[in-house]
């Protein structure tokens, strides 16, 4: 029998609509390829028992022809996103073992639509990383290996084991959220399509929060249809998120095809600095030349407050996360380690419990809100993230959408020793402005460097114009013909 | 009459502003839907929110900012149609967000007055700050286990108004009318409950003083969650004196957080400044910024009530009161909806004034009843004064009534039919006892003849005497005068 895993949502979608096999048969498939590939500890939770379960469900509504959407897919869910009676840990020791009664709008939406949920995805401890390499419940590794190289790779991050989990083929589709590139980074690491919506797209509610004003869920997928056809899903006003917007999206998969005859797509010089990698800087010219020879038209921009975008982000994310996270004290769930008093189970539980990265953005983020600090840092930054944001603006007047390199690099070894977190900080470069901005982003799989190593190509458009993001990254899609580990 | 403190070196006067954290009347928490319902089971009424659940996300409540508006609009205050709430970090053990959302710079209500009626009739203004929404902590209870502490969350995320007065008050008399003032205010608007005791309103007070006749606003201290009028006021009496006592000294004062302790009379340090918590304030991004159009704030003027100030305008006016009497009957709402019932039915502004403020109240204040609790209906205490206005019964008569009424809460006509209480007003009956004391008191009868006409007053007392109080007294007096002139 064929393998399953290989097709895409599309093609899986279309056969178990014409009954050439059944749902349970899909799940069945990746929960072997998952027992197969759990060297890469992309899942922090399997759910085997579960997906089994809602796989037969699936099948009895096709059976009765209530087939819905997303119908008997399977999808791995990045452990961010609180699951009922599922242990949702958000990479963190201390959320071990904490099982939500409630299921996060966006895995509501992907339920309701007959999904099929394989497990809970690994990521950085809270979000907060590059890598992977600050979960507490291991790295995940990249699937792809370098030519003629057996080093372990960095999945990116901090949706890593979302990313590798789609590449490896042990999920459909997965969900990821992006604060500063956690999608499109780790998409782009694993030579797959990340697509980070308008801020206010996908309900916030229920998933763990790293910096509200920045966190917003996307879907990861092997192809721009797919992510498409996730995206229609997981979106939708919620009244439960008061900053989830009530203009409805539309249809992405009928925004497909359309091509980018007339549009305009502007390059932003700042996004190629003196160094910039040769291979990424190539790729970067070859995606505009796809574009042109598709009909766009290609101008020169200029985002002049971009080289700000890094040092406000790491001012913003950490000041909301630090009080985001003020809420694990031990008291309630998740981990505590008895003190002799208030204070000191505090000390003792959040000393326990967050790890290196998570503490040094808690106290960069008290750090600068703090009296005598808040001015200079976060109401500056607060200041610069608008001017950011007037960049984008005037930019979208001229042009209908922007292509950036997504990363500085292909993926790094899981044993280079970076010890200098900012070094870390610069994986973000290309994609914390859009986050800064609200507006959309994907990341779509354009071409391999010389090591072999996916390279991906940032699209991004303005505030609510998902269509011209899909229609970019499709053409970039077709023209790149990247190769998927599965052929 | 202005409040000096004497002290060694001269005269001191105090200074107060006031922080007030009323609970605003609402079925659901400031941002979730669990209710407020007062004595649930601990953790009974608790949202995954309230217990701040990872991703749990807060909505506000429409009702919650309706009150503000409406308790804004009644203290005659700026209301801003833009504000946001921002968050004001600390770790408790009750506070399952470890922050606590509330408003900071750009509260929902600005600069607003109230007007207090001290009790010599005169009036002061006093200035409201600002008014912000917030959110209620939890409520730790560390009394049940010798090492551990309890958590009941029920209260956490409730909505408290906080109503910041301006450095305006300058006795601690002033503080209480303001307090008395600001309750009945809230009451009067159906924002807040209003019940210190029960906690539902609580107060900050900040002292300093200064020497009279300077300007100055020396180092203040804030004396923290006060539960009553009374308390407030003796705390506010202790720190003026102990600081003028510091003072006076050649010490300082050091600003501070102070509790009082009602049993000992004097408040102490809890947090000196160097504890002082840095709340790192900032937007909170789980919120938009808060905004309602002018016709929100117009569709809540509108349904104002009728205020105290002016209901006591309209009662002096109406009814003929005295800026006093009027003053008393609305300081709460109860009592003067009670005495417009009586005053309307009766047709008698000032005697249901006099019924319902002196001989009513002060039965109720003795047995502790509130109004709405009283043995008389205010349809009864009316048909009483009709019978006083109409002869049916003396003044006189009418206490006794009074009196069954307050035990059996029957009609007082009723009652003086059944008891034969009505007035005599037959001449014959009357004339009849007249004569037969006459008769019986030649010594007096002729005493009154060589001028002693106060002894009348005694023969008037016999006549009354004689009918069990019934004769008109009025009737009694003329019939009297016309024997004795024969």
């Amino acid at each position: 029998m064929t393998d399953l895993t290989r097709f895409t949502i599309a093609q899986a979608r279309e056969h178990l609509r014409k009954k050439d096999f059944t749902a349970l048969e899909l799940t069945d498939a990746y929960i072997k390829a998952i027992e197969g590939h759990r060297d890469l500890n992309a899942y922090i939770v399997e759910t085997p028992d579960l997906a089994r379960e809602r796989a037969k469900e699936s099948d009895y509504r096709i059976k009765t022809g209530d087939a819905k959407y997303l119908e008997g897919i399977p999808l791995g869910i990045k452990d961010l996103f609180c699951t009922e009676g599922v242990q949702t840990t958000a990479g963190s020791q201390i959320l071990k073992g904490f099982v939500p009664q409630y299921e996060s709008t966006v895995s509501q939406r992907l339920r309701d639509a007959g999904s099929v949920m394989l497990g809970k995805l690994n990521l950085d401890e809270f979000a907060m990383g590059s890598s992977n390499k600050t979960s507490f419940y291991g790295n995940v590794k990249n699937p792809w290996k370098a030519k003629g190289k057996n080093d372990d790779l960095a999945p990116g991050g901090s949706s890593g084991g979302s990313a590798a989990a789609v590449s490896a083929h042990i999920a459909a589709a997965a969900t990821g959220t992006d604060t500063g590139g956690s999608i499109r980074q780790p998409a782009a690491f694993c030579g797959i399509v990340g697509v980070k919506p308008t801020y206010g797209r996908c309900s916030r509610w229920g998933i763990v929060a790293f910096a509200s004003s920045l966190d917003q869920a996307g879907p990861m997928t092997r192809t721009v249809r797919d992510a498409a056809i996730m995206l229609n899903a997981m979106v939708g006003h919620d009244p439960k998120d008061s900053t989830s917007s009530p203009l409805p999206m539309g249809d992405m998969e009928a925004a497909l095809g359309k091509g980018v005859k007339g549009l305009k797509i502007g390059i932003p010089k700042e996004y190629r600095p003196d160094g910039l990698n040769a291979e990424v800087n190539a790729l970067w010219d070859k995606g505009a030349a796809w574009l042109k020879a598709a009909g766009a038209e290609v101008v020169d921009i200029s985002l002049p407050h971009t080289k700000y975008a890094l040092p406000t982000y790491y001012i913003v994310a950490p000041a909301e996360a630090s009080s985001n996270l003020a809420r694990y004290d031990g008291v309630r769930y998740g981990l505590r380690v008895p003190g002799n008093s208030l204070d000191e189970m505090y000390a003792k539980t959040r000393a326990a419990g967050f790890g290196a990265e998570v503490k040094r953005r808690i106290l960069i983020g008290t750090y600068v809100l703090s009296a005598g600090y808040y001015d200079a840092y976060y109401l500056k930054a607060q200041k610069v993230r608008a001017l950011i944001a007037q960049d984008f603006e005037q930019a979208f007047q001229k042009v209908d959408a922007i292509l950036t390199p997504t990363a500085p690099t292909a993926a790094f070894g899981l044993n280079d020793k970076i010890t200098d977190p900012v070094a870390m900080y610069l994986n973000d470069v290309f994609t914390v402005p859009a986050s800064l901005a609200g507006i959309p982003g994907s990341s779509v799989p354009a071409g391999l460097n010389s090591d072999g190593l996916p390279l991906g190509l940032q699209v991004l458009t303005k505030r609510w114009d998902e269509e011209t993001l899909f229609r970019v990254s499709q053409v970039l899609e077709d023209a790149a013909q990247f190769p998927s580990l599965k052929g | 009459m202005s409040y000096i403190i004497k002290g060694d070196t001269g005269d001191w006067e105090v200074v107060i502003g006031l922080e007030v954290h009323a609970q605003v009347i609402s079925a659901a928490k400031l941002f979730s839907g669990a209710s407020t319902s007062f004595g649930a089971d601990p953790n009974a009424n608790v949202a995954f929110v309230d217990a701040a659940m990872p991703g749990m996300l807060p909505v506000i409540n429409e009702t919650c900012v309706e009150q503000a508006v409406r308790t804004g609009l009644g203290l005659k205050a700026k209301i801003n149609r833009r504000s946001v709430f921002a968050r004001k970090n600390y770790f408790y053990a009750d506070l399952p967000q470890g922050y606590q959302i509330s408003q900071f710079d750009q509260p929902i209500v600005g600069e607003g007055t109230i007007v207090l009626d001290m009790p010599d009739g005169s009036s002061r203004s006093v200035g409201i700050e600002r008014l912000h929404l917030e959110q209620d902590a939890g409520k730790s209870i560390h009394d049940i286990h010798p090492t551990k502490s309890f958590i009941d969350l029920n209260r956490a995320g409730v909505a408290l108004m906080e109503i910041v007065s301006k450095p305006d008050m300058r006795s601690p008399d002033e503080a209480g009318a303001y307090l008395k003032k600001l309750r009945s205010i809230l009451r009067y608007l159906g924002t807040c409950d209003g019940n210190m005791e029960e906690g539902n309103m609580r107060c900050d007070a900040n002292v300093s003083v200064r020497p009279v006749g300077s300007n100055e606003l020396r180092t203040r201290c804030e004396i923290k969650n006060v539960n009553s009028v009374r308390f407030v006021m003796q705390a506010i009496e202790y720190e003026a004196k102990r600081h003028i006592d510091v003072y006076e000294n050649g010490g300082k004062i050091d600003q501070e957080t102070r509790l009082y302790d009602s049993a000992k009379g004097e408040t102490r340090t809890m947090r000196s400044k160097e504890f002082a918590h840095d709340y790192r304030y900032f937007p909170d991004p789980d919120l938009l910024p808060l905004e309602f159009d002018e016709a929100f704030v117009d569709a809540i003027r509108v349904k104002l009530p009728e205020l105290p100030d002016e209901k006591k305008d309209r009662f002096m006016k109406e009814y003929g009161l005295s800026s006093y009497d009027a003053g008393v009957l609305v300081a709460e709402k109860e009592n003067a909806d009670f005495f417009e019932k009586v005053a309307k039915l009766s047709g008698d502004g000032k005697l249901a004034n006099n019924w319902v403020s002196n001989n009513l109240f002060s039965v109720l204040n003795a047995k502790n009843l509130t109004i709405d609790q009283s043995p008389i209906s205010a349809e009864n205490l009316a048909r009483l004064i009709a019978l006083i206005k109409n002869n049916t019964i003396s003044g006189r008569l009418a206490k006794d009534v009074f009196e069954i009424m307050l035990e059996s809460g029957h009609d007082p006509e009723k009652i003086v039919e059944e008891r034969g209480m009505k007035q005599i007003t037959d001449t014959g009956a009357i004339e009849k006892a007249v004569d037969d004391l006459l008769a019986a008191n030649p010594d007096k009868v002729a005493q009154i003849k060589a001028g002693k006409e106060a002894l009348i007053g005694w023969f008037v007392g016999q006549v009354m005497k004689a009918t069990q109080g019934k004769a008109n007294p009025a009737m009694c007096q003329e019939l009297l005068k016309k024997k004795l002139a024969q």
